[in-house]
């Protein structure tokens, strides 16, 4: 049976993409199955009393090595700040290629505290800072140092002992240009040195907070029990500097998309599902429940949207164990039409991500695909011509040519960089200044105007010609062409128009980074946890995939 | 020193801020980002014509012709650029063309690099007394000096032909050797490759 992948204009909304859930395709468990074959090694700690100083962690496999460098500062309280125009954290990370010798780390000590304002080099491949979860930290020091182990229900609230403020890469500050890394094997998956980062530094908070209790009381003092330390992951607060990334990297949304879709179609066609594969996807989606009860937010948004999982998750369970018939061909994709007829968006792409657990070799295959080399069709087909622009746009943008830019309603937003951070920001353009320096992220309103610019235009003109008088769209001219080819590359909705939540943006992108317990705290910005329950470093090679599931209790 | 990421970013921003459009300036991005990758000063250049586009007259061009004449106002190098790699299909027919009035004629030179890549011939461009051969992309040969040139009225391009760089005579030589490491089939082998045994008139 061949199942068609499913429709772009449905999947490709906001609302759906905004339901995203972590899978076995996110980036941080590609990165594990990746690096669980690496050494891992703890080079150097030279922590004061307090916990400020030095510290390097290393992977090391045959002659690659790459070392995360940390520096711990301290901080006063009244300086502890998650937004982007802080200057100062708790502590600063970046990831180096090799091991740095002692000149490479006094260099980083100058610049890597900076941040934003400090100097990177090509030897450098991604930089971060990140805070302390004050009420986590401390709470667990205190604990250690007595001698006691944390109330793991105290420490589920907050999940983690340290959260990023930001995680920059990709030449970003005079880091190393992907172009130069981007052949190595073990880094062909997005983001994976963004990962092996915060990776690291989820290592780091755990060594720091038994370093400090050790110091505060030498004889009573416990070290953290591991059980304990592996259900604590790294936060992160992230604002709308991720929102237009999706939007400007509309090849690597298609590849992101297109492999969740193509593992979805692939399972659906699976006409014998083995038993044991049935029971494996079931088990995980018992234990998931578990995750979902520690899912803490003060989001109204959020409320509603784990309430309606909850109940549509009840509702499936009791469906799989009373009403389901094991014992027909076909079984996912039985389960995937009853799942998409009877439960919400939120629930739908739950059970979907859960549909992949059991199937290692199809997820290995597309895991690769998930890259993109954006070069190769950034040339515009000047040789082809207008009727191929107006097929393509009718074909693809059937919705969006439905939409009035002319109301006010439709055009109610613009984005924009910030002036003093240079951070992607939204405003309302008829209440705030700069609508004239947009940045280039309204496709639908500019592919609208292309096709309303071609209407009248002959089919036989070369876009060539074209371009000669209308390289105001010249942009919007890029995307059409690439729409053809990568067909989940466009959000389908208008970003611009009123009912805009940008926390969906941001949701899409951090599943796909493998994120979990989402907590919007405002339409523009959330805290996630990620790495929670995830095996520490030195039990890398025992690794078992299922983590996830296991251990988020 | 400045990744290229950083030099792509800066150059497509401050061309969106001289008022270039979002298209265009990302094509001036990557443009820079290349001459800067092949070591030509392509910030230093664009700084200078963005400086100076607000005060100035540019001509701007819309089809590309054997000869390009602005007799007073001199012709802006991205608008050059730009069309002549949305061009570059149509202008290979012709066999030289020249621009006799350019503005920084270095902010043109990446397009003509992408166009050759494009159409799969070599680009020859007279400069001044400079030379630049492109090489489909992959890398530029030139005795260029890195000097600062707001503007010329030399710029003539040529398509080179598809050629060897080398005779047959050179060619045959060297296959002699290279048969060094090719081995004599015997007659066993001949009678079980693929094929063998078969009519090949069914």
């Amino acid at each position: 049976m061949q199942i068609e992948l499913r429709d772009p204009k449905k999947i490709m909304k906001l609302k759906r993409l905004g339901s995203f859930h972590q899978s076995k395709l996110s980036f941080l468990r590609s990165f594990l199955r990746e690096f669980n074959s690496w050494d891992y090694k703890r080079e150097l700690f030279e922590l004061d009393n307090d916990g400020y100083g030095v510290a390097v962690y290393s992977f090391k496999k045959e002659q690659r090595k790459y070392s995360l460098v940390c520096f711990a500062n301290k901080l006063d309280d009244n300086e502890r700040s998650d937004r982007v125009i802080a200057t100062k954290w708790d502590a600063s990370f970046t990831l180096f290629d090799g091991i740095p010798t002692k000149k490479d780390i006094e260099r980083l000590s100058l610049n890597v505290p900076q941040q934003e304002i400090g100097r990177m080099t090509y030897k450098e491949l991604t930089l971060s800072r990140a805070n302390k979860s004050m009420r986590a930290f401390n709470y667990v020091v205190e604990c250690l140092s007595n001698g006691n182990q944390p109330s793991t229900k105290k420490l589920s609230e907050v999940g983690y002992l340290y959260r990023t403020t930001a995680v920059y890469g990709s030449g970003k500050f005079g880091l190393a240009d992907r172009f130069r890394i981007k052949n190595r094997p073990e880094i062909h998956g997005p983001f994976r040195l963004e990962m092996m980062l915060v990776y690291f530094v989820r290592q780091f908070t755990i060594d720091q907070v038994n370093f400090i209790s050790k110091n505060k009381n030498p004889r009573k003092a416990i070290e953290l029990d591991k059980n304990i330390a592996r259900s604590l992951g790294i936060g992160n607060s992230t604002g709308l500097g991720m929102a237009p990334f999706i939007v400007n990297h509309p090849i690597l949304l298609n590849n992101w998309i297109l492999a969740r879709e193509t593992a979805l179609k692939k399972i659906r066609e699976i006409k014998d599902v083995k038993q044991e594969d049935f029971n494996y996807f079931f088990e995980c989606l018992k234990n998931s429940i578990n995750n979902i009860n520690t899912w803490n937010t003060d989001s109204d948004y959020q409320k509603e949207k784990i309430k309606s999982l909850k109940i549509d998750l009840v509702k499936f369970i009791k469906y799989l164990e009373q009403e389901f018939d094991k014992k027909k061909e076909y079984l996912f994709n039985i389960i995937f039409n009853w799942v998409d007829s009877n439960l919400t968006e939120e629930s739908i792409e739950y059970v979907v991500s859960l549909f992949l657990e059991p199937y290692d070799e199809i997820v290995d295959q597309l895991t690769p695909t998930m890259s993109a080399d954006e070069e190769k069709f950034f040339n515009i087909p000047v040789e082809r011509k207008i009727e191929d622009l107006r097929v393509i746009i009718e074909k693809n943008y059937t919705e969006i040519l439905n939409i009035d830019f002319n109301e006010d309603k439709n055009i109610q937003n613009f984005w924009f960089i910030s002036k003093n951070k240079e951070e992607p920001r939204v405003a309302n353009r008829f209440e705030e200044i700069g609508s004239e320096l947009e940045q280039p992220l309204a496709i639908s309103r500019d592919v609208k105007s292309l096709y309303q610019r071609i209407k009248n235009l002959k089919n036989s003109m070369t876009i060539s010609r074209f371009l000669a008088d209308n390289n105001d769209l010249r942009h919007a001219v890029r995307r059409v062409f690439m729409i053809e080819k990568f067909p989940y590359s466009e959000i389908q909705d208008n970003i611009i128009g009123s009912e805009l939540m940008p926390i969906d943006m941001l949701r899409l992108k951090l599943s796909f980074f493998g994120a979990c317990k989402f907590d919007p705290r405002s339409d523009k910005w959330l805290r996630i946890c990620m790495f929670q329950g995830a095996p520490l470093p030195d039990e890398l090679k025992k690794f078992n995939d299922n983590w996830i599931y296991n251990s988020l209790n | 020193m400045r990744s290229f990421s950083e030099i792509e970013t800066i150059s497509k921003r401050a061309s969106r801020g001289a008022g270039f459009s979002w298209g265009v300036s990302e094509e001036i991005g990557k443009s820079v980002r290349l001459l800067e990758m092949f070591g030509l000063p392509g910030i230093l250049h664009l700084k200078n014509y963005l400086e100076k586009i607000n005060n100035h007259n540019y001509q701007k061009i819309t089809i590309i012709s054997a000869d390009n004449i602005s007799n007073n106002i001199p012709y802006c190098p991205i608008s050059v650029g730009v069309n002549f790699l949305d061009q570059a299909y149509n202008l290979e027919k012709i066999e030289n063309i020249n621009f006799s009035n350019l503005a920084y004629p270095l902010l043109a030179v990446p397009f003509l690099s992408r166009s050759s890549e494009i159409i799969g011939k070599k680009i020859l461009l007279n400069l001044e007394n400079f030379k630049f051969l492109f090489n489909y992309n992959q890398s530029i040969l030139s005795n260029f000096d890195n000097s600062l040139i707001s503007k010329t009225t030399n710029f003539l391009i040529s398509f080179n032909q598809n050629e060897d760089s080398f005779d047959k005579k050179t060619w045959d030589s060297l296959y002699k050797i290279s048969q060094k490491t090719f081995v004599d089939e015997t007659e066993s082998s001949k009678k079980t490759a693929a094929g063998a045994g078969l009519t090949d008139n069914d």
